[in-house]
């Protein structure tokens, strides 16, 4: 397996307010990595700066070898037309999924294709129906996002990022703001996705969904890594305080027998 | 080409003047137009048709003819029609007391009409009239949400004002037209004057701003 | 009131009405367009925040909205020539004025519109690879637009009335039509009464379909 994505040493202030105090980490092709941590422990911060939908204070971040940005003088420096053709390569699903209102569930997966890559109508079309194919909404094509209920309006979500063919997928607490019953098909069309092969780093309180789908499972508390390992062990075991803690908040897992 | 002041300053008392006559119209077409602004308002809200219709119908003439068209109406039309001696400044407070009483009357409407039902329902139960609901329950509701359009729609009637220096009354414009002429100075005088009246409008403005805050902070919704 | 009404002079002189009313449309046409687009501009740029732009931006909009555009007007057919040489016909001095106020109020109708939209759409378009004018032009505008349309009726409504304060600097139009009948035939009554009629016939239609334009976007606002 070789390595995609990489963060070293990575920093992020908001103000005077540090909130990413050195990171260290790597996702290999066709992983699936599970950011865990309660509120305020940067673990959303950390995955923006992936995709540098928040500029790092300091540190470097990798994809597939590549350095992100230009050091001079112990600066790094990025050029927004660089980030833009960066931001091609990563997906993105967000908490409140962001689709454009003003356009069709087809269009909204068609958008990114034709203004960004370039691509011709015929081709984007033809991609974008294979994508939401493979989420299960292509007889949602014509619809408007509004008449969606929450579960398929992410789906959708999903298929835009995919349309891009990123190298990689992010996943910001996907599920945070659906209700219980429509949580289940969005984990299920992500385990899907996984199985198929997609490296994932996804932020989730979905603890089920890390059990038995993560390959990593990475605790944030406070901007550092206080525990990361496979689930099964990180989850069934955790060393630090804070984490079992964190686990027993979230009592509603309970662990297979 | 020099800038020169001095003239603009040797004159500068006719200028004031004719602020002082810029402020008494905008202050008396308000004070006239607020309250016939409401009597509007109310005809409009009126349950008799009639009523309703006829209001309707001065609101929106008013609001939909121009101002300048108006004022000329009322300053060469309105006294043969009438037999009425119309000096200048008679028909600029007429003109602009009607005018901006069709806006204000819109206002008073929405304002009206954003108070919850509830409130009807809640002094009709106790037994009120609809005059005494609207006096005592709903207007005083209202009034607050209305302060920052009504401050808006002032500050709009500041500048309509100017149109009176078209009929020859003195105000600031028209003193500035005068002084314009004998001195030869148009940059200066008018640089001056479009000055005077920006800092005027702009710390009504910025006031207006002050108070629209003070109400959001007191919890108040709005009406446009 | 026991005054003659006596319109057959109004009809009878109907061309020097419409000769008015085509001035009228004429600068209309003129200050709406460019104040609509150029106001566009200013509100993007005045919504940016950009060092370089935001300062003019912001003086721009605070001269012109806080000064009476007849001031405006008599400022351009005036003064403008004196400080720049270049000679300003009642049309251009009167088109300057009302163009530029025009752009001031519109600026601000555009920045509240595009600032309404929710923050998440700007990300999505971020996180496809969109940069600032791809994400403005494709996801932003195309709702801003829809939103603020009554606003900008509005103020369209404004613009055709204040066309006739350029007869105060003698440019051709319906007002200063009406004053020349009234003048030449002793019938201010008639000749008034008719422009006002005129401009309540053109105008209220105009003004009924932007309440109906308002109420059908509230019904489809998503």
């Amino acid at each position: 397996m070789s390595e995609l994505v990489r963060v070293e040493n990575l920093h992020k202030s908001f103000g005077p307010l540090e909130v990413l105090k050195g990171i260290d980490l790597e996702v290999n092709t066709g992983e699936t990595m599970v950011l865990l941590g309660s509120s305020g422990s940067g673990k959303s911060t950390l995955l923006r700066c992936i995709n540098f939908m928040e500029i790092p204070t300091s540190g470097r971040v990798f994809l597939n070898g590549e350095a992100i940005g230009t050091e001079a003088r112990g600066k790094v420096t990025y050029k927004e037309g660089d980030l833009c053709k960066l931001r091609t390569r990563i997906g993105m699903v967000f908490q409140h999924f962001n689709l454009f209102p003003h356009m069709t569930v087809l269009q909204n997966v068609m958008e990114g294709q034709l203004t960004v890559l370039g691509r011709d109508k015929a081709e984007a079309q033809e991609k974008s129906m294979i994508q939401l194919t493979r989420v299960g909404l292509a007889n949602k094509a014509a619809e408007y996002p509004s008449r969606l209920s929450g579960g398929q309006k992410q789906r959708v979500a999903i298929a835009r990022a995919l349309a891009m063919d990123p190298d990689v997928m992010l996943f910001d607490e996907v599920t945070s703001a659906l209700d219980p019953e429509l949580v289940g098909e969005v984990l299920k069309t992500m385990r899907q996705l996984a199985e198929e092969g997609m490296t994932m780093i996804c932020v989730t309180h979905e603890l089920g969904f890390a059990y038995h789908v993560a390959n990593r499972v990475l605790f944030l508390n406070e901007g550092t890594i206080h525990e990361e390992g496979e689930p099964q062990a990180l989850l069934r075991n955790p060393q630090t305080k804070r984490m079992k803690e964190f686990l027993e908040g979230h009592a509603l897992f309970k662990l297979p027998e | 080409m020099e800038w020169s002041f001095a003239p603009v300053i040797a004159n500068l008392d006719i200028l004031l003047l004719g602020l002082l006559n810029t402020l008494k119209v905008t202050g008396l077409a308000l004070s006239l137009g607020v309250p016939l602004g409401l009597a509007l308002a109310l005809m409009r809200l009126s349950q008799v048709r009639p009523v309703s219709m006829v209001s309707a119908f001065i609101i929106e003439f008013f609001r939909t003819t121009p101002p300048l068209v108006q004022l000329f109406w009322f300053f060469f039309a309105f006294p043969i029609l009438f037999n009425i001696n119309m000096t200048p400044y008679l028909a600029a407070v007429v003109t602009f007391s009607i005018q901006s009483s069709a806006f204000f009357a819109e206002i008073f409407r929405s304002g009206i009409q954003s108070i919850d039902h509830g409130q009807w329902e809640g002094s009709k139960a106790i037994g009120m009239s609809r005059n005494q609901s609207l006096r005592r329950v709903i207007l005083p509701q209202a009034v607050k949400r209305m302060i920052p359009a009504f401050m808006e729609r002032s500050i709009e009637l500041l500048k309509t004002t100017t149109l009176v220096s078209t009929i020859a009354y003195t105000d600031l414009m028209y003193q500035a037209n005068s002084i314009a002429q004998s001195t030869f100075r148009p940059l200066e005088v008018y640089t001056v004057v479009a000055l005077i009246y920006f800092v005027l409008i702009f710390a009504f403005s910025q006031l207006s701003i002050i108070i629209e805050h003070r109400l959001a902070k007191s919890g108040e919704g709005t009406v446009n | 009131m026991d005054h003659n009404w006596d319109f057959a002079t109004i009809f009878t002189n109907w061309r020097v009405y419409w000769v008015g009313l085509q001035g009228t449309l004429l600068m209309f046409g003129v200050t709406v367009t460019l104040g609509m687009f150029g106001g566009l501009i200013i509100g993007i740029l005045r919504y940016m925040k950009h060092p370089a732009a935001a300062w003019p931006a912001r003086a721009f909009v605070e001269v012109f909205r806080n000064t009476p555009v007849l001031v405006q007007i008599i400022w351009f057919y005036y003064a403008f020539p004196i400080l720049t040489g270049i000679e300003t016909s009642p049309f251009l001095a009167a088109a300057l004025g009302i163009s530029l106020n025009t752009m001031a109020f519109s600026a601000e109708i555009y920045r509240a519109g595009i600032q309404s939209i929710d923050k998440g759409q700007w990300e999505a378009g971020k996180a496809i690879g969109m940069n600032f004018a791809q994400t403005m032009r494709r996801i932003i505008l195309p709702v801003a637009l829809k939103r603020v349309l009554p606003a900008l009726t509005n103020r369209g409504i404004e613009v055709f009335k204040m066309s006739t304060l350029a007869s105060v600097v003698a440019y051709i139009e319906t007002l200063s039509q009406a004053k020349l009948i009234a003048e030449l035939n002793y019938n201010p009554i008639e000749s008034y009464t008719a422009v006002a009629l005129i401009f309540f016939v053109v105008l209220y239609p105009v003004v009924q379909g932007t309440y109906a334009l308002e109420r059908v976007l509230n019904r489809s606002d998503r």
